[in-house]
C-alpha cells in the first residue's frame, strides 16, 4: 500500500489524496470505527462497503469533520484536517452527499446548487448589500456554472422546482450535483443508490463514472449492496463492526472468506 | 454606468419623496394618526430586522425588544446626557438648527446602532451552541436582563424612563423622513442579501445546518452576522422611537414587545420580508381600530391571531414576496412546471 507521503522524502511519490491513520471513533463504549487505516490515491474510484452499522457513514463523518476522531489522524493532501470545522474541510476540497438526503428543501434545484457554488464567490456581503457590478458579474458566473452542472447531471429541466418536490431518484442526483458544485478534489458518496431498483442503480453508477471523468474527481463511494460496487470500483475497502476486514481488487474481495461471512452472517 | 445613473436617480427620488411626504403629512395630520404612523414605521424596521435573524437564517430569537431598548436608551443618552456635556467645547453640536439636529441624530443613530449591534454580537456568539427552544429562552432572558437593568439605573430615569427627549426636528419636521428612510434601508438590505448567492447561504443555514456546513457555508459567521445586522437595525428603530415619540420608559421594551415583534415575523410568514411589513402594519393598526371595543379589544385581537395561525400556519405570505423580481433564466421553459 502506498502509505508514504511527501514528508517521507526519498523517492518522489504522488501524494495521496486522503489518508486515515489508525483512526478510532468511540461513542460511549461502542467503537463505531476502530484502528482504521485507509488511503485514497489521486483519481481513484474507491469503494467502501460493509453491512449495515459497520461504521461506513461514521468514516465519512470523520473525514468531513462532523465528528472528531477519538484517536488517530485524517490527512487530506498531506495536511491534517481532523479538528477543522466541516465548512473549512469543505472549502479545502472535500465534499459529500448524505445517506439520508439532506437537501435545502424549500429552495429550488438551482438554488441548492448555487449555495454550494458560493465557495467560489469573489463578492463579499457588502457587495451583496450594494448589489454592485462585482456582485452582478460574480452571481451571473455562479449561476451559469450551476446550470452547467445541472445540465451535465440531466437536472436542467427541473432547475426551478422545489427540491423537496423532486422524485426520490432525482433528489439523490441533486445531492451529487450540489456536492460537485463546490469543486471538490475528493468526492464522498454515501449510498447514492440506496432505495433504487437494479436498473436505476446501474444508471446511477454510469453517472458516477461520467462525472468522475468530466470533473476529474477522486471518489470514495459507500455502498451497502456489494454487487453494485464490484462493477465500478477499482479497489474496495470492507468494514465490519468498525474494523477493516479486507482491502483489494473486486475479484479478490468477492472471494474473501471474511467478507463472505460478514455479508452472509448479516 | 447606466445602473449607477438609475440608482442615483432612485435615491434622489426616494429622498425627495420622503421629504415631501414628511412635510405634507406632518402639517396635515392629526397628531394621533401621526404617532400611529411613526409607530408603524418603527415596528416595520423591527419586524424586518428580526426576520433577518428568525426568518432568513432560522434562529429562533425572541428577545428583539432588548436590542430595541439598547438603541433607544443609548441614542437618548446622547441627546440628553452626553451631548450637553460636550457641547460647550464643540459648539457645532448645538441643537436647534437643521444641520445641528441632523448631526446629532446621526451621532445618536451611530451610537445606538453600534451598541445594539455589539449586544447582538455578545448574545449571538454564545447562542451558537444553543438551538431551538434554548436559543429562544436565552434571547428572551437577554431582553429581560436589559429590562431589569433599565428599571434600576437611576441616571436613565429608572421606571419613569427618559422624557422630553429633544425631537431633533425643529427646523421642518423630518420625523417621517427618517423613520421611513430606515424602513426602506432595512427592506432593501434584506432583499439584496436574499437575492445574492451569498444570501442564499443564509437561507441554507435555516434549511439544513449540517448540509450547509458540508457545502462550506460558515454557519457560525452567517448566524453572528445576521444577529449583528438585525440588532443594529433594531437599535436604529430604538433611536428613532426615542426621539420622535420623545419619551421612553422600560415598559415600552418589556417582554410583551418582544413577543409582539416575534408575532409579526411569524404571522407574516417567517422569511418573507413582505409578510413582516404587512404584519407589522396590521398588528400596530388593528388594536387602534379595535379601540371602540374598549376592554374586549385585546380578546378580539388574540382571537383573530389564533384563527389566523390555525388557518394559515405558514403565515400570511409563507416565504413568498411581492415585488421581488425573481432571477429568471433566459432558456425556454418546458410547460407544466411550477416555481
Ligand atoms: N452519533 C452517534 N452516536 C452514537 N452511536 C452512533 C452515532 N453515529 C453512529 N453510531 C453507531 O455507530 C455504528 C456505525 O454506524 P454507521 O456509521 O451509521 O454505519 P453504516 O453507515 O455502516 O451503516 C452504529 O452502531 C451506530 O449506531
Ligand atoms: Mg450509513
Amino acid at each position: 500500500m502506498a502509505t508514504q507521503t511527501a514528508e517521507d522524502g526519498g523517492a518522489i511519490r504522488i501524494m495521496s489524496v486522503l489518508e486515515m491513520r489508525d483512526v478510532t471513533k468511540k461513542f460511549g463504549g461502542l467503537a463505531a470505527v476502530s484502528g482504521l487505516n485507509l488511503v485514497v490515491e489521486p483519481g481513484e474510484l474507491l469503494g467502501l462497503i460493509g453491512p449495515n452499522g459497520a461504521g461506513k457513514t461514521t468514516v465519512f463523518n470523520l473525514i468531513t469533520g462532523v465528528y472528531k476522531p477519538s484517536s488517530g489522524d485524517v490527512l487530506f493532501q498531506g495536511m491534517r484536517v481532523n479538528g477543522l470545522r466541516p465548512c473549512r474541510i469543505a472549502s479545502s476540497g472535500i465534499c459529500r452527499t448524505f445517506q439520508n438526503i439532506r437537501l435545502f428543501k424549500q429552495l429550488n434545484v438551482l438554488d441548492n446548487v448555487r449555495i454550494a457554488a458560493h465557495l467560489h464567490t469573489k463578492a463579499n456581503l457588502l457587495d451583496s448589500i450594494l448589489r454592485n457590478n462585482r456582485l452582478m458579474t460574480n452571481d451571473r458566473e455562479l449561476t451559469e456554472f450551476s446550470l452547467m452542472i445541472l445540465r451535465s447531471l440531466k437536472l436542467e429541466d427541473v432547475s426551478d422546482q422545489r427540491s423537496s418536490d423532486l422524485p426520490y431518484g432525482l433528489q439523490r442526483r441533486l445531492e451529487i450535483a450540489r456536492a460537485i458544485a463546490t469543486k471538490p478534489r475528493l468526492l464522498l458518496l454515501d449510498e447514492p443508490a440506496a432505495g433504487m431498483n437494479p436498473q436505476e442503480k446501474v444508471e446511477l453508477m454510469e453517472l458516477v463514472r461520467s462525472v468522475r471523468r468530466d470533473y476529474q474527481l477522486t471518489i470514495l463511494l459507500i455502498e451497502h449492496d456489494m454487487r453494485v460496487v464490484m462493477g465500478i470500483c477499482e479497489r474496495i475497502y470492507v468494514l465490519d463492526y468498525g474494523e477493516l476486514i479486507a482491502e483489494g481488487k473486486p475479484e479478490a474481495i468477492r472471494k474473501d472468506p471474511r467478507v463472505l461471512s460478514a455479508y452472509l452472517g448479516e | 454606468m447606466r445602473i449607477l445613473m438609475l440608482r442615483v436617480i432612485a435615491i434622489l427620488v426616494t429622498f425627495i419623496g420622503l421629504y415631501m411626504l414628511s412635510q405634507f403629512v406632518t402639517y396635515q395630520m392629526d397628531p394621533y394618526y401621526f404617532q400611529v404612523l411613526i409607530e408603524c414605521g418603527v415596528y416595520i424596521i423591527l419586524a424586518v430586522s428580526l426576520n433577518l435573524i428568525n426568518g432568513i437564517t432560522g434562529q429562533f430569537s425572541i428577545g428583539h425588544a432588548g436590542f430595541f431598548a439598547v438603541g433607544a436608551y443609548v441614542g437618548a443618552a446622547w441627546t440628553m446626557i452626553w451631548q450637553p456635556m460636550v457641547v460647550e467645547r464643540y459648539s457645532f453640536l448645538q441643537m436647534g438648527t437643521l444641520h445641528g439636529d441632523i448631526l446629532n441624530l446621526l451621532i445618536a443613530l451611530i451610537l445606538g446602532m453600534t451598541s445594539a449591534g455589539m449586544a447582538g454580537f455578545v448574545v449571538g456568539l454564545p447562542s451558537l451552541r444553543l438551538r431551538g427552544d434554548y436559543l429562544a429562552i436565552a434571547t428572551l432572558g437577554f431582553a429581560e436582563v436589559i429590562y431589569v437593568l433599565l428599571l434600576n439605573i437611576n441616571s436613565v430615569g429608572g421606571a419613569r424612563g427618559l422624557n422630553g427627549i429633544p425631537t431633533l426636528i425643529s427646523s421642518g419636521n423630518l420625523a417621517l423622513f427618517w423613520v421611513f428612510l430606515f424602513v426602506i434601508i432595512s427592506i432593501v438590505l434584506s432583499r439584496n442579501i436574499m437575492q445574492s448567492v451569498r444570501g442564499l447561504t443564509w437561507l441554507s443555514v435555516r434549511e439544513d445546518e449540517i448540509a450547509a456546513d458540508a457545502m462550506g457555508v460558515d454557519t457560525t459567521k452567517v448566524k453572528v452576522t445576521a444577529f449583528v445586522i438585525g440588532s443594529a437595525l433594531a437599535g436604529a428603530a430604538g433611536v428613532l422611537y426615542a426621539h420622535f415619540l420623545t419619551g421612553i420608559s422600560p415598559d415600552i421594551f418589556s417582554m410583551n414587545t418582544s413577543i409582539l415583534i416575534t408575532t409579526m415575523v411569524v404571522l407574516g410568514g417567517s422569511g418573507s420580508v413582505t409578510g413582516s411589513v404587512i404584519a407589522a402594519i396590521v398588528l400596530i393598526v388593528l388594536p387602534e381600530v379595535l379601540r371602540f371595543l374598549k376592554n374586549d379589544r385585546m380578546v378580539i385581537y388574540s382571537v383573530l391571531l389564533i384563527v389566523m395561525m390555525l388557518t394559515r400556519p405558514q403565515g400570511i405570505f409563507g416565504t413568498k414576496e411581492i415585488g421581488f423580481p425573481k432571477w429568471r433564466r433566459k432558456q425556454p421553459k418546458t410547460e407544466g412546471r411550477s416555481a
